[in-house]
């Protein structure tokens, strides 16, 4: 039996995904805040901490597995926080991206690089 | 179809008028991603969680686009403000159609 590996996302697929969110907007890096291990064991569950006080909603990237989506929040008005902690999937070492976008319309972002010791996505 | 799919959440019983309140979730679910291949080689098929909601009392607290980046067993943990005495209803839906529902009760004072 054969097993291909998935194929990885481009800086194209990457770009676009940003770009379906804010529109081309420019993106700050203030008032975001992305957690992530700097190295997770096991990139089947490598644990995300996302807050952007004031944001309608963030949007989570994986710009090296095959499919840069991730998850997206959208807080409603009985949300605590503008803030979440989900549990991802990462191939191997790569970029996770968080971008807010707040209720004037402006975007912020956050990255942070994860080497990831087991790969997840894989068979 | 996925089997099994049992949704777990933990909520405080009760609360202050104004307070904040952690929520943690989770539903057990493999989240196939659809990228796997058995082992003639052939592609297993997407089978996820695909969207994730939690209102209190009608309002919306958070809703969750869910792609197979996810992990198996999606976990979120996040926030509520509660005013009132009242009922969390938390929803999950499914590639298949599916859809699981779970409530749990805060007694505000």
């Amino acid at each position: 039996a054969i097993t291909l590996l998935p194929s990885v996302a481009t800086a194209q697929d990457v770009d676009a995904a940003i770009n379906a969110f804010t529109g081309g907007a420019d993106t700050s890096p203030d008032g975001i805040t992305l957690i992530a291990p700097e190295i997770a064991e096991n990139g089947n569950t490598v644990p995300i901490e996302v807050d952007a006080p004031g944001a309608e909603a963030i949007i989570l990237l994986a710009a090296g597995n095959p499919s840069p989506d991730v998850a997206t929040f959208n807080f409603g008005p009985a949300a605590g926080a503008q803030a979440a902690s989900t549990r991802i999937r990462l191939a191997g070492e790569q970029d996770v991206i968080a971008i807010a976008r707040m209720p004037d319309g402006t975007f912020l972002r956050a990255q942070q690089e994860v080497k990831v010791t087991i790969g997840g996505c894989g068979g | 179809m996925a089997d099994n799919v049992t949704p777990r959440v933990r909520v405080p019983r009760e609360a202050s008028a104004g307070d904040v309140v952690s929520i943690r979730t989770l539903i057990s679910h493999p989240m196939e991603s659809g990228q796997r291949r058995d082992g003639d080689g052939n592609v297993i098929p997407r089978s996820i969680i695909n969207r994730f909601t939690c209102d209190f009392n009608g309002e919306n607290v958070i809703d969750v686009t869910i792609e197979p980046a996810v992990s198996t067993n999606p976990y979120f943990q996040f926030s509520a403000v509660v005013n009132e005495t009242g009922t969390f209803n938390f929803t999950w839906y499914d590639d298949d159609g599916s859809v699981y529902e779970e409530t749990a009760d805060i007694t505000v004072a």
